[in-house]
């Protein structure tokens, strides 16, 4: 090769893109290059801001700086309607067309091909068969579209992309309703598109897919790009420590000793604990003063896990036991009455009542844990509220502000104070730090330690690694929806549980552990 | 200044006083009161009695709708309850034709909170069910015939007084007062709203929501069970086909010029009342003024999107933005 540069440009360059969403910063700065008739991975953790680039790139949300080149030239789409019209077409994981129109119609809504004001019906079944026929489908286009498989239907919004001339093709998520066949199905048109000379973004976070059909991967991490390689070259161990790892600083741990937490009272035991379908049945202890992580990626049976312990999912297998005592968790008020609480990962649609005040919410499982007919007073409520907006900090220290107003850090740290006010035995934090900023973040990572000073116990979920090398005490590592591992004192660090995500089998976790 | 002002319910009251200043212009004895046989009369005094049935309605479906529900079965229990009362009056005691009336009542809000909270039907659809069939069950009741009765117990409750106040009258202040008491002396207010507000995260903080919502709707049984006693009682007979008819839909908006969202979370039983009290005197203003009571749907219109209007966040915020600007004003 003469010169070494490729003349033409990139399909698709996105520089320095910048979002903020009030005092959260979803993207900094954030690179991205498609060329053209590539398969390109999008990949990173929830709250990585996968979908916020996809949705800035596509025009849904306005962004605060950075530029988009479409072939060499620049283009800001205000609407996903006009990024489609530049070039840029999405099919997002739950299909935006009509399943009660036909296949035909769906694909040629808006643009019908007409004759004297009339819909040329024939003409449009024709055209739609043979569009579908490039992509393997033989179907009765006259059909409702709902009546199809989810894959038919993956494919027809794609087909209707690819005909309005699309350049770019984002598909986010397309195979996570999917059968092994129809991902076959759906990977053979991905690289028939690539052939043409279409720009793939593959968002997905099966990483076995990934490798299957990727050229390139680029991996963000809160909001940051982290790196884009050849898939290639990329061992997937690498891949994983983009995803999960900082840049593995050495951590200041504030472990206890292995001798220490032996001595200490369990205070919830699982025994072959588990739901068909939803988590393999594990064996788990909890003790008082100690924090016990679950590691894993996206899916691999840490939320399940945890809506298992607490209760708010009923197990099929299994014998909990509380303080030495067999129990029965069948619902989030047999947790509560145990003396568990739950913070979950989504606070906005499972976490906080957004129009109520801070105080209601402060006190909500309180009141709940004592029954209907013992209601706390106004002047109680008042008192709690006040001690945990103080002991917590949350700001803007008034307690009578609806939650919905306040910024998620100090909802979480509602959400904490709820629990706390019910003096738990037993803590279930799920991803206690997502999508909160960085200042918050400290705190509530200094706020785990304390309570678990205080005697409480903890299970902890995040994809923050060095963060759980900083308060575990254990950390019990998933793949596919199997706990797979479990660490204790010094062989707790980054290292070693990013080796027991990666292994393919657990005798190369058990390798990577010595 | 603003703090010694109701932060809700102004809009309520402002269009209350409003309605009344209307009322006294086109009738000018309207604030009239007199005092006769130990009872008082007056047009203010039927606005409240008349009032009355939306007002029982209202109590119920405000608390429904805070979960985020609806009753559309209410007007079809008045139905119910009426024929019931009515069949019985003659040949048993009053204690006897209020719990069979009250206790079909409550009968029906627990079959349709089984529908909603148990079975997780959309509330529209599963009232829908009862609204429906409720009248054709008041028409069984009655075998299609309008049932007169003369006992003197029961028309006491439509038509007699106590301390000179209507019977109805004092009948849905009691029960404002015992709904408010059982409400909000209870935890049951936090956690309807709760409920409402966002009932997947109110079951994961140990809220029994089902029990919440089954609760809910069967006291709207009850109070629309009331509502049809003291309407039969009225008029010393029941008919199946026009008890109670189309009152669900009063009360759904008595709720919302109350001020409570359909989309449930917070509510207010006095303002559902008093949403109530605002149709009423509307009613009761058209009807002295001498004009058709076709106008009345119309005139209810608009007095409910100003109501609304007062009410929307969009228009506190451009109220908000103007007397910012007049504030920075030397």
């Amino acid at each position: 090769m003469e010169n070494g540069l490729d003349p033409a440009p990139p399909l698709l360059e996105v520089r320095g893109i910048s979002k903020s969403f009030g005092a959260v910063r979803a993207l900094q700065a954030v690179d991205f290059t498609l060329r053209a008739g590539e398969i390109h991975a999008l990949l990173g953790e929830n709250g990585a801001g996968k979908s916020t680039l996809i949705k800035v790139v596509t025009g849904v949300f306005p962004r605060d700086a950075g530029i988009v080149r479409l072939g060499g030239e620049e283009v800001a789409p205000r609407s996903a309607k006009a990024a489609l019209q530049a070039g840029i077409a999405t099919v997002y994981q739950e299909v935006n067309l009509l399943p009660n129109l036909s296949v035909a119609q769906n694909l040629f809504l808006d643009r019908q091909p007409m004759r004297f004001g009339i819909v040329r019906e024939g003409e449009m079944r024709r055209r739609a068969k043979a569009l579908l026929a490039d992509f393997g489908l033989d179907i009765d286009v006259a059909a409702p579209l709902g009546n199809y498989s989810v894959a038919i239907q993956h494919v027809t919004a794609i087909a209707r992309a690819v005909d309005l001339s699309a350049r770019v093709l984002i598909l986010d998520e397309p195979t996570a309703s999917l059968d092994r066949h129809e991902v076959e199905i759906l990977f053979g048109i991905m690289r028939q598109l690539a052939k043409r000379g279409i720009g793939i973004v593959f968002v997905s976070h099966f990483l076995d897919q990934v490798y299957e059909i990727s050229d390139r991967i680029t991996v963000l991490r809160n909001g940051r790009l982290v790196g884009e390689r050849e898939t290639a070259s990329l061992p997937r161990l690498e891949l994983i420590r983009m995803m999960l790892g900082r840049e593995l600083a050495e951590t200041t741990s504030a472990r206890a000793s292995e001798g220490e937490h032996k001595a200490r009272e369990i205070c919830a035991s699982f025994e072959n604990y588990g739901k068909a379908g939803y988590v393999a049945p594990f064996n788990l202890e909890l003790r008082h003063g100690e924090v016990v992580a679950l590691a894993g990626l996206l899916g691999s049976g840490r939320t399940e896990t945890a809506r298992l312990v607490f209760g708010a999912e009923r197990a099929d297998r299994g014998q909990a036991t509380v303080e030495g005592a067999p129990v029965r968790l069948h619902s989030p008020r047999d947790g509560v009455r145990h003396g568990f609480g739950y913070c979950p990962e989504e606070r906005k649609t499972d976490g906080i009542v957004a129009e109520l005040s801070v105080r209601e919410n402060i006190v909500l499982a309180l009141q709940a844990k004592r029954g209907l007919h013992r209601p706390l007073s106004r002047r109680e409520q008042d008192e709690i509220a006040k001690r945990y907006v103080k002991m917590l900090d949350i700001r803007p220290p008034d307690p009578e502000r609806s939650v919905g107003l306040l910024s998620g850090g100090n909802q979480q740290k509602v959400l904490l104070a709820r629990w706390l006010a019910t003096s738990p035995r037993l803590l279930v934090l799920d991803e206690p730090t997502r999508g909160i900023d960085v200042g918050a973040h400290a705190e509530i990572i200094r706020l785990i330690r304390e309570l678990c000073d205080d005697g409480l116990a903890l299970l902890v979920i995040s994809s923050e690694l060095d963060e759980i090398v900083t308060y575990s005490d254990r950390v019990v590592v998933l793949r596919d929806r199997v706990h797979v591992e479990e660490l204790a004192g010094e062989a707790i660090d980054v290292g070693n549980i990013l080796a027991a995500i990666a292994a393919d089998s657990v005798t190369v976790a058990l390798e990577a552990h010595t | 200044m603003t703090a010694l002002l109701p932060r809700r319910g102004l809009a309520q009251i402002l269009a209350l006083i409003v309605i009344l200043a209307v009322d006294r212009v086109v009738s000018p004895q309207f604030f009239d009161l007199r005092l006769q046989d130990g009872r008082l009369f007056g047009s203010l005094i039927d606005v409240l009695n008349r009032g009355t049935p939306v007002a029982l309605l209202s109590l119920g479906m405000v608390l429904v709708i805070a979960t985020r529900g609806i009753d559309l079965s209410v007007g079809a229990i008045m139905a119910i309850s009426g024929a019931i009362a009515a069949s019985l009056a003659d040949s048993h005691g009053l204690p006897v034709v209020l719990a069979a009336a009250l206790g079909a009542g409550l009968v029906c809000g627990l079959w349709n909170g089984f529908l909603v909270a148990v079975l997780g039907m959309q509330p529209i659809v599963a009232t829908l069910i009862l609204m429906v069939a409720g009248r054709g069950i008041a028409q069984l009741i009655t075998e299609g015939r309008i049932v007169t009765f003369s006992s003197p117990d029961l028309v006491w409750l439509g038509n007699g007084s106590i301390l000179g106040i209507p019977m109805p009258v004092a009948i849905a202040l009691g029960m404002l007062i015992l709904t408010g008491a059982v409400v909000r002396g209870s935890a049951l207010g936090l956690l309807i709203e709760a409920t409402g507000g966002n009932a997947r995260a109110s079951e994961l903080a140990g809220v029994g929501t089902r029990a919440m919502i089954l609760a809910v709707y069967v006291w709207c049984g009850v109070c629309a069970a009331l509502a049809g006693v003291i309407a039969a009682a009225d008029i010393m007979g029941a008919d199946a086909n026009n008890a109670g008819l189309w009152l669900e839909l009063d009360a759904i908006l008595a709720v919302v010029i109350g001020g409570t969202s359909l989309f449930g979370g917070r509510f207010s039983l006095v303002l559902a009342v008093l949403g109530a009290l605002i149709i009423q005197t509307m009613n009761t203003g058209i009807l002295l003024s001498g004009y058709p009571p076709e106008f009345n749907l119309l005139v209810k219109a608009v007095v409910v999107l100003a109501v609304l209007l007062l009410q929307s966040p969009k228009l506190s915020g451009i109220s908000g933005v103007v007397a910012r600007l007049r504030g920075t004003k030397p």
